[in-house]
Parts: structure tokens; C-alpha cells; sequence
């Protein structure tokens, strides 16, 4: 007869097993990529004037990394993103919490939020260039309004999804509204407007690259333009490369923010 | 002296296309410490009348007073404890226990000792960092018992809070209740549909009719059954025959709504 622990110790191996055949699928993804797209622009199949080739693209970073050039493109596009995606987040639920303290309020909005929530928000570029100028304001401005008013919507609609017996008690002690949402409509939404960090990491990113596209001398949405400009396709595949890595970065980061929050709150 | 008074209270609820009446007329009145149920099928206004003395919304006709004042400008602190525990499962049962406290900005740490010595009189005793969710039903139950009683609440409303408990959890919970309130001399209003619970925990039972939401009788228990522990009462002879009683008036009520609707 099989022991429990035995039995245990065969589950923790097939879990075991069964992470390396996801890991080793994952790598065997990854390389075979790179390798068709070297082989294929070597060969000519694809033209490597327009897909560059993972080893250029190796090549072309590693020289912007080592005289520097690269830092400051960086920093410039982190930086906005990073901003947008606070500003964007806190607004958001600042602004729920607003609509929910006055039904009146929420009300009242309702049609201009459904219509700012439709609104492709890039499409507002121009304007906000126009009214804040050409710099650091204009494009944060982007990064923060692509993720506001979805985040302002998801929120509130938590907000009043919470089950209202939790705020019956507290009415029951004699809870004021501003004491309901402390103890009870906040800490239940908690969940919510977490996980709406992480949605708000990519959102961020299109509004801040968008706006570069528009008006920046600097970050890595200028250099894609740039490259696309003077036609060196290798500089926008090697900046493709670098947002992807930066926001899978930032996202891992939220996601361990994620996790430590709700150990906090529980 | 009467405590609590309900005079002629009636209640609506409106919606954009119709309103419903979910009380009519309502008057009845308590004495200090007397423990009264309200019994009645779903759909009574049973519940709509414990929300009403709680504050949770005002009733649209009529005045509620507790000790002669009207029940929104009296300062005393009302318990009302729910079908469900509702303990706020991001806090610790301590923290939960506090709640009420916290609410009226009292000094919470000082009343630390006296949380835990409630907790363990409801034998809930080395729970008090633990969170909700790692708790059974009835101990979750208890745990909201504490909440309400910390506040040391002059009433307390009971909508229905044993209903979802299983029936041995039940039992013992009406017995710590009794104890409880007959204790610390509280007045209370028990809200619920079995016949059994009214008749084992309370003084005076009354018995509503629906549609809308009227008094339809009031029936006193013996005083034999009145000290006694809700799991002694069930034995006695004479809650059965009480409970025949009261089973008679409901069945009435039954047939009555059955030919009415049969007539429309």
C-alpha cells in the first residue's frame, strides 16, 4: 500500500513535470521566433530593409546602450508612463468616489462619461498638444486620459456592487456616508481597483507612445517615428523591443504590488 | 411605561411605474426589557419594520418613538443583527467587534478588554486575530452578537439571524441569546417565520398578515415559558399548545389570501 506522503510526493513531481514542459514550449517559442526571422531576412524572404533581423537588432542596441544614447529615451518614456499611469489610477478613483458620494452627481454625468468613454482618446492629441504645449505635460495628459475615465467607470460600478447589507450595519451605528465608504465600500473594492493597475500599466503605454508619435524630440515613440522617417527600420524594431520589455517589466512589478496589497488587506 | 411605540405606521415602496404597500397601520408598543417576535409569511413587511426602527429608512406615514422621542433625533444605540452575519471579512473578528465603537470615535483601545471578555462569554475565546472566513456559521454569528452587543444597544433587532444557521447551531444560539438579553435586561424585536423560535424566545408574539403588512394578532406567551431557555421551552406542554394556536392563525391567513386571490 502507497503511504500518504508517497501519494503527495507523486503530486508534487507531476506538478514539477508539468512546468518544465510548459517552460521548455515557452523557450522553444522564443528561439524558433528569432530563428525564422534571422534565417528568412538572411535568405531574403522577408526584406530586410523593412524587418531588420534579430541579430542587427541585437548589434544596434548594444551601441545605444554603450555610448548611452538610449538612457535618455528611456527615462523620458518610463517616466511619462509611469506618471500617466498614477495620475490616470488615482484620478479614476478619486473621481468614482465623487460620483458615488452624490447620486445626483453620477447622475448627472452619466452621458458625458459614456460619450468620454466611446471617444478613442488619442484622437485628442492635437488638442492637448495645442492647450498644454509641445512637452513632458502634453503627452503625461495622454497617458492619464486613455486610462481615467475607464478606470473612473469600473470603479464606481464596483462601488455599487458592494452587497449594501455591509453598509446597513454601519447605518445601524450610525455610520456617515463619508464613515460607510471608509469601512465598508472601499475596503470591499480594494480587488477591483487593483486589478484595474494592471489594465492601467498597458493603457498608459499607448496613450504616452501616441503622444510621442505627435510632438516629442525624445523618448522611444519619437524614435519609432524617427526610424520610420529615415527609413532605419532596425532603431524601430529595436525600440519595439525595449517598450515590450519595459512594460512587461512594469506589469510584473504592479502584479507584485497586486499580490503584496492583498496580503496587506486580508 | 412604554419604550418603544410604533403609532399608525405605514410604509411604501415606490418604484418609477407603481408603489407597493408594505405596511399598513402599524401600532404596537414595548415595554424595558420585554422581548417581543414578529411573525409572519415572506413578504409581510416584517423585515421593512425592524429597518424602520433602526433608521435605516424613515417610513412614509405615521411616528416611531423610542422613549418618547422620535427615533431619528434619540441618541440611543440601536443592535440590529441580520440574517447573515455580515462580519466585514477584510478585518480580524477583533477589529470587526470594535466596529460600532470605532463609528462613535470612542476610544477603541480602551474597550479592548471588554471585547474580549464579551468574545469569550460566547465562547469565542483565542479567535479574536483570526479573520471571518476561517470561522464556522454559528461561531460568525456569535461574533456579529458581540458587535451589536459592544455597543450596548438599549434594543435590539433580530431579523431572522438564526435562519441560516443548521438546526443544532440554531438551538444553542437562541439559548445564548435568551441567557444573553435576559442578562443584561435588553428589549428586543425577533423577526421571523418559525412558529417554534417566537414561541421558545419571546413575551409576546405578533402575528402579521401580508399584502399589505397589517398586525393580525397578538399572542401572549404563558408566563411558565417565559423564564425559561428556548431548548426547556420546546419541551414544556404548553408551548404546544401555543404552537397550535398560532399554526391555526396562519393557516387561517393562508386560505384567506388563497380565496382572495382565487376572487381577483
Amino acid at each position: 500500500m502507497k503511504s500518504d506522503q508517497h501519494l503527495f510526493d507523486n503530486y508534487q513531481k507531476s506538478l514539477k513535470r508539468e512546468r518544465k514542459i510548459v517552460l521548455s514550449w515557452q523557450l522553444i517559442i522564443l528561439v524558433a521566433f528569432i530563428a525564422i526571422w534571422e534565417i528568412s531576412s538572411r535568405m531574403y524572404l522577408i526584406d530586410p530593409l523593412l524587418f531588420s533581423s534579430p541579430s542587427k537588432i541585437i548589434t544596434s542596441l548594444f551601441e545605444r546602450f554603450l555610448n548611452g544614447s538610449i538612457f535618455k529615451h528611456l527615462s523620458v518614456t518610463l517616466f511619462e508612463t509611469i506618471m500617466g499611469f498614477i495620475i490616470g489610477t488615482i484620478g479614476g478613483v478619486i473621481l468614482a468616489t465623487m460620483l458615488w458620494s452624490s447620486n445626483r452627481f453620477s447622475k448627472i454625468m452619466d452621458p458625458y462619461l459614456v460619450i468620454l468613454n466611446a471617444m478613442p482618446k488619442v484622437a485628442l492629441g492635437p488638442i492637448i498638444i495645442v492647450a498644454l504645449g509641445p512637452g513632458y505635460l502634453s503627452i503625461i495628459t495622454m497617458g492619464f486620459l486613455v486610462s481615467v475615465i475607464i478606470t473612473t467607470l469600473t470603479v464606481y460600478s464596483a462601488f455599487n456592487e458592494v452587497d449594501p447589507n455591509y453598509e446597513k450595519v454601519l447605518t445601524s451605528f450610525g455610520a456617515t456616508k463619508g464613515q460607510r465608504f471608509k469601512e465598508a465600500v472601499f475596503p470591499a473594492t480594494l480587488p477591483t481597483i487593483i486589478s484595474m493597475l494592471k489594465v492601467n500599466v498597458g493603457l498608459s503605454w499607448v496613450g504616452v507612445i501616441v503622444g510621442e508619435y505627435l510632438v516629442s524630440k525624445e523618448g522611444l515613440g519619437y524614435l519609432i517615428i524617427y526610424g520610420f522617417q529615415v527609413f532605419d527600420f532596425t532603431l524601430v524594431m529595436s525600440s519595439l523591443v525595449i517598450i515590450a520589455i519595459l512594460a512587461a517589466i512594469m506589469y510584473k512589478v504592479v502584479e507584485r504590488i497586486e499580490s503584496w496589497l492583498i496580503k496587506q488587506s486580508t | 411605561m412604554s419604550f418603544l411605540t410604533l403609532d399608525r405606521v405605514s410604509h411604501h415602496y415606490f418604484s418609477k411605474d407603481s408603489y407597493t404597500k408594505a405596511l399598513d397601520n402599524i401600532s404596537f408598543s414595548l415595554k424595558e426589557g420585554e422581548f417581543i417576535s414578529l411573525l409572519g409569511p415572506s413578504g409581510c413587511g416584517k423585515s421593512t419594520i425592524l429597518s424602520i426602527i433602526a433608521g435605516i429608512f424613515r417610513q412614509t406615514d405615521g411616528q416611531v418613538l423610542l422613549e418618547k422621542k422620535p427615533i431619528n433625533e434619540s441618541e440611543l444605540a440601536i443592535g440590529y443583527m441580520l440574517q447573515q452575519d455580515y462580519l466585514f471579512p477584510w478585518k480580524t473578528i477583533l477589529n470587526n467587534v470594535l466596529l460600532g465603537p470605532k463609528i462613535h470615535n470612542k476610544n477603541v483601545e480602551k474597550l479592548k478588554p471588554t471585547a474580549l471578555e464579551l468574545l469569550k462569554e460566547v465562547g469565542l475565546e483565542g479567535v479574536e486575530n483570526s479573520h471571518p472566513a476561517s470561522l464556522s456559521g454559528g461561531m460568525r454569528q456569535r461574533a456579529a452578537l458581540v458587535r451589536t452587543l459592544i455597543n450596548d444597544p438599549k434594543i435590539l433587532l433580530l431579523d431572522e439571524p438564526f435562519s441560516a444557521l443548521d438546526y443544532q447551531t440554531k438551538l444553542k444560539l437562541e439559548d445564548l441569546v435568551g441567557k444573553l438579553l435576559k442578562a443584561y435586561h435588553k428589549t428586543a424585536i425577533l423577526v421571523t417565520h418559525d412558529i417554534g423560535e417566537a414561541i421558545a424566545m419571546s413575551d409576546r408574539i405578533l402575528v402579521m398578515g401580508a399584502n399589505p403588512g397589517t398586525i393580525a394578532k397578538t399572542f401572549e406567551v404563558p408566563i411558565e415559558l417565559r423564564n425559561q431557555l428556548p431548548l426547556t421551552v420546546r419541551k414544556h406542554p404548553k408551548y404546544q399548545i401555543l404552537f397550535d394556536k398560532i399554526w391555526e392563525e396562519l393557516e387561517e391567513k393562508e386560505t384567506e389570501k388563497g380565496l382572495r386571490s382565487h376572487e381577483k
